[in-house]
């Protein structure tokens, strides 16, 4: 009786084009050829087993910020892959257009709802398997589609040619040396400690990220280098657009850069979908049980260097600071203790937003929602008045910073405190780390 | 007649009840891991025991995970439930009887009360479930007849053995009736919903591998 | 494989300190070593924005205000990339061409002929033997030489896309270009154009559709799609164009268009062909298990990572990096693994005779050379890559130790 027509569609350039290009048929095929010959027991499992109890309605920031039955986790799988698993493919295209909709756009593939579920159900995956043969019918939106395409033809996010790569490292490398004047952005170094690797934004929009990584590694005295060749980009939209053949096309290139300088591991800049497709996705399609190349992200690599007193603040971060927990590398990768160390290294003083750590709510840009563009943005902002009352509640403690070491995470907030007129401000842990540090090679100012 | 009737449902066809429950049971674990080693086969690599087994520790503890805390009445619920729905069967005191008389096996029984008391516990849990499932708007929205056949099917049992053990309506029939519900619920066991039962274990250790192992963070 | 006729290969060890540049520089980069250990190189920075090059202890009187990516090409020359002025050029051992451009990069080198990546007035293509490719294109890259260095090729963008512009993209707007020329169809993607041993063909991976992919050779694809490929080389006997192939979720390998080796693999790439028209690759017979593979017959000995595949010259054997599931490197070979266990290892290196491998190797922050899995005596803060001389007997250990720069030539008995 609750099972009304789908009455929310977002037009979408990608989503229509695709669909009127569908045909019944296609759709059976398409559908059969996914879950008979990529899926097993795993999907299976999942579909049979759910007892629908309901229960993970809570975990979902969609749900708990609509508080409408359709956005729990359950409902995304009951209005979208459950029904092509029962109806063995046999759906219209409209149907597909909302399958899209909901799988791209309203499931960030946070996993915070395998909190919730007895039987252990990874409804992530499913929503992945659904996205899944959405690419493969060409239903995709278009933003999140352009990034896989830039992906395939530079391996990089953001259509950045081979030599504006280069121009940027050496750009920054050069506005470096106005303040310390004997810095490096060291270039495909053989051998080396680590390489650094960042995504696509960096490069293009956000280049004082890599000045300012590369200006803590300088006063740690690092033994690093950069590629300068593509493979330098982690990021991976095409994990989530469901194109995995180009998600292993651009780990493969990621890992090989990595391989060819024989460094002993890949730093991370400060971003969560990357380190998922490394530890969790890509590498499992190239084959790969563990990561080919040690990876470490950021938040790690920074806490080994205040830890081994390579990084010392001259001051701390004024003020009170809440911290936002990264699903990819929180619930992803266990790095709340890390992030805790940090956070009290750098900050003086913290609240927690509640709930944190691995139960914490995602910033609903992640799984590649963020990438599906304009279209979807108030998605975004009406499913996460959950993050916004989180922020709220941080804020009358006092917290005017949020600490978000995720690029995802960082533009998610951002929209966030706008829309909801929260004024606070986000930092990356590199942003403060590098404006407070003890910078003893620096030029006396 | 009656007794031809009474001998068909607790002889043959109870046979068929724990052959389908065991040997179907058997055959979808076996069939679905087979499945999962040639398929799934970057998912199982990951699996290992002492996740699992702490994993099911925490979800077998009332409270004991995120999601218990957030749904206490579900969780009160759930837990009486399926402990009476699992030890009621196995420990009344006439079902033992049935066990000694036809294959010389016996156990310590519940007091007939007790029992008595664990299937209306078993009774009432269900109503909740069934209310659920028509008022919770969000359980009421995924749910399909297989829900209710599960239900049905689970609470078949429990209702005729009640009605039969305090004799109301005809108690041979309705003895009867309970046998037949009881073999259609282990006849349905190792397949659809009801199969989480035997098919829970194996996600729950399979997402707490991957949790725990993989992402190094807790699944409860 | 590197020829190693005509170096210094007199048994003992010199020692350079390379003290003078030192004295004259603010900084002075990573060291650069010739293939035969004779020349060593540095990028110096004489002054804030202004760098020399740095060779055996001397500074080159040219200076820049860039340099970046110095590296010995196999035949010894000293290549990098030097800006001035807005500009950057092509220095080959210290000498740089009249003209600049916009932006080089990507040097490579094939029998005598050196090339590189070039973007002029935002428009991109290669330049090989100091002369610019006449046609340039909206965006180059994978920029590849042939074997004898007389041709060149890069992917190359042929339509302009508008923003977000995602349906142009899919009806295709890449190319192969061979010395500035397009060439054959326009595909969705081309990746990793590779030439045949004179250069008259051309293969590359292409994806003809978001779902199909094939290989293309002189820009015309293979009847046959495929989920995915690899990399396409030639088979020297049959002049075939081979690929790893991705059907049913498993890899196999394909020859012109046909399977070769069915499709029963989690992973098979890096083939290389011996001589003889043997193939060897890096497989994985099943999920996270590595290992060599010749001929479609893996080896037993598997890990978790296999890279680095080095093939004997006389094709019959072969070597490569391997990765444990400790995460420790070792050396894996067509008879087994080596017992040490290190913190890295470099590509094999096999002796003419094809009967000794000599590999680099970092344990605890210090590089040794060990060949056939026995160490040389002495470890050093970083070494190169060794070599064998011509009769197999002896190897090349470039080494540096603090401020020196060791070149060791020692026997092979030498390795115990």
């Amino acid at each position: 009786m609750y099972n009304e027509i789908f009455d929310r569609k977002i037009e979408d350039v990608g989503l229509q084009t695709g669909i009127d290009r569908l045909t019944p048929e296609k759709i059976e095929k398409t559908v059969k050829q996914v879950l008979e010959g990529e899926t097993g027991a795993k999907l299976k499992v999942y579909h049979d087993t759910c007892v629908r109890c309901g229960m993970c309605a809570k975990a979902c920031h969609f749900y708990q910020s609509h508080l409408e039955p359709s956005y729990s986790p359950v409902a995304k799988i009951h209005q979208s892959i459950g029904v092509l698993i029962e109806k063995d493919g046999k759906v219209g295209p409209d149907f597909i257009y909302q399958c899209a909709q909901i799988a791209y756009t309203e499931c960030n593939l946070c996993r915070r709802c395998v909190h919730y579920c007895p039987l252990g159900i990874d409804t992530a995956y499913m929503m992945s398997t659904m996205r899944r043969i959405c690419h493969k019918l060409g239903v995709t939106p278009q933003y999140i589609q352009d990034t896989a395409h830039s992906h395939s033809a530079t391996m990089n996010q953001m259509w950045v040619k081979d030599d504006e790569w280069v121009d940027s490292l050496l750009w920054q490398e050069e506005e470096a040396r106005d303040e310390f004047p004997d810095m490096r952005i060291p270039l495909d170094v053989d051998g080396v400690d680590f390489l650094y690797s960042v995504i696509g934004p960096e490069p293009k929009f956000r280049t004082h990220l890599i000045y300012q990584a590369a200006a803590i590694f300088h006063e740690a005295g690092a033994n690093w280098t950069m590629p300068s060749e593509p493979g330098w980009d982690n990021s991976d939209m095409a994990m989530f657009s469901g194109d995995f053949e180009m998600m292993g096309r651009l780990k493969r290139a990621h890992f090989e850069c990595a391989q060819k300088l024989h460094v002993k591991r890949i730093v991370m800049g400060e971003c969560g979908h990357a380190f998922r497709s490394i530890y969790d996705q890509g590498n499992r399609w190239l084959g790969w049980k563990d990561y080919p190349v040690e990876v470490v992200h950021s938040v790690e690599f920074f806490t080994e260097l205040f830890k081994a007193g390579k990084i010392k603040m001259k001051a701390k971060h004024p003020g009170i600071a809440t911290i936002q927990d990264p699903c990819n590398i929180i619930r992803g990768r266990g790095l709340y203790d890390h992030l805790r160390f940090l956070a009290h290294e750098v900050c003086e003083e913290i609240v927690e937003m509640a709930p944190n750590g691995e139960h914490n709510y995602c910033c609903a840009a992640g799984g590649g929602i963020i990438n599906c563009g304009p279209p979807f943005k108030n998605v975004r902002m009406s499913g996460n008045k959950a993050k916004a009352d989180q922020l709220k509640a941080a804020y009358d403690k006092g917290a005017r910073t949020i600490l978000a070491p995720c690029h995802n995470c960082h533009g998610g907030l951002e929209d966030i405190i706008h829309h909801y007129g929260i004024d606070m401000e986000i930092k990356f842990l590199g942003d403060i780390i590098y404006a407070n540090m003890v910078k003893t090679k620096a030029v006396e100012e | 007649m009656y007794h031809s009737i009474y001998d068909l449902v607790t002889g043959p066809l109870t046979w068929l009840g724990f052959g389908v429950l065991v040997l179907g049971g058997l055959f979808r674990m076996v069939s679905l891991y087979s499945l999962a080693k040639k398929k799934d086969a970057s998912s199982i690599a990951y699996n290992k025991a002492k996740y699992g087994i702490r994993s099911i520790l925490h979800w077998i503890t009332p409270f004991g995970t995120l999601g218990w805390k957030e749904n206490p009445v579900i969780t009160v619920v759930t837990f009486v439930f399926h402990i009476c729905l699992l030890a009621t069967p196995i420990f009344l005191g006439a079902h033992i009887d049935l066990w000694d008389l036809n294959f010389g096996v016996s156990w310590p029984a519940l007091p007939d009360h007790v029992a008595d008391i664990m299937t209306v516990l078993v009774i009432a849990a269900g109503c909740f479930f069934a209310y659920r499932r028509v008022v919770d708007k969000t359980v009421a929205f995924v749910t399909t007849w297989k829900d209710w056949f599960a239900l049905c099917v689970t609470m078949g049992p429990f209702i005729t053995g009640f009605l039969a053990y305090h004799q109301i309506f005809n108690y041979q029939f309705m003895i009867v009736l309970h046998v037949i519900t009881g073999i259609a619920w282990l006849l349905f066991i190792p397949f659809g919903r009801l199969s989480h039962a035997i098919l829970g274990w194996y996600s729950r250790v399979y997402i707490a591998s991957e949790f725990q192992g993989v992402r190094h963070a807790k699944d409860w | 494989m590197q020829n190693t006729n005509g170096w210094n290969w007199e048994p003992g060890r010199k020692v350079e300190t390379y003290a003078d540049c030192a004295q004259n520089s603010e900084w002075l980069e990573e060291w650069c070593v010739s293939p035969d250990g004779e020349t060593v190189a540095r990028v110096a920075c004489t002054a804030p924005a202004e760098f020399a090059l740095c060779v055996n202890g001397k500074l080159s009187e040219n200076v820049y205000e860039k340099i970046i990516c110095p590296k010995f090409t196999p035949d010894g020359k000293l290549v990098a990339f030097v800006s001035q002025d807005m500009e950057w050029f092509l220095s080959v051992d210290n000498e740089v061409g009249e003209e600049g451009y916009g932006f080089l990069w990507d040097s490579m080198w094939a029998d005598g002929t050196v090339a590189a990546a070039v973007q002029q007035d935002m428009q991109y293509g290669m330049i090989v033997g100091g002369k610019i490719w006449d046609n340039l294109f909206e965006n180059g890259n994978n920029f590849t030489l042939s074997p004898d260095g007389k041709k060149s090729a890069a992917v190359v963008q042929v339509k302009s896309l508008g923003q977000a512009d995602i349906y142009t993209f899919q009806e295709g707007v890449f190319q192969v270009a061979v010395d500035g020329e397009a060439l054959g169809d326009v595909f969705m993607n081309v990746w990793t154009p590779s030439f045949n041993a004179d250069g008259s063909k051309v293969a590359a991976q292409v994806r003809e559709t978001l779902y199909d992919y094939s290989i293309a050779v002189n820009g015309k694809a293979w009847d046959a799609k495929f989920q995915t490929v690899w990399e396409p080389r030639f088979n020297p006997k049959t002049g075939g164009v081979v690929a790893p192939v991705r059907q049913g979720g498993k890899w196999g390998m394909a020859e012109d268009g046909k399977i070769i080796w069915a499709p029963k693999y989690a992973q098979l790439w890096h083939h290389q062909f011996t001589a003889e028209g043997d193939i060897w690759a890096i497989c994985a017979p099943e999920f996270g298990k590595f290992a060599l593979v010749k001929n479609d017959k893996p080896f037993s000995q598997t890990a978790a990572v296999v890279y680095d595949l080095a093939v004997s010259p006389d094709g019959k054997r072969a070597a490569a990096m391997a990765r444990g599931e400790d995460r420790m490197f070792s050396v894996l070979t067509d008879t087994g693994a080596w017992n040490g266990k290190y913190d890295m290892v470099w590509q094999p290196v096999f002796s003419a005779d094809s009967s000794h491998t000599a590999v680099r190797v970092d344990r605890n922050g210090r590089q040794t050379v060990i060949v056939d899995g026995k160490a040389y005596g002495e470890d050093f803060d970083q070494c190169f890559d060794p070599a064998f001389s011509p009769d197999s007997s002896k190897v090349l250990i470039k080494a540096l130790n603090g401020d020196e720069y060791i070149r060791i030539v020692a026997d092979v008995s030498e390795f115990k």
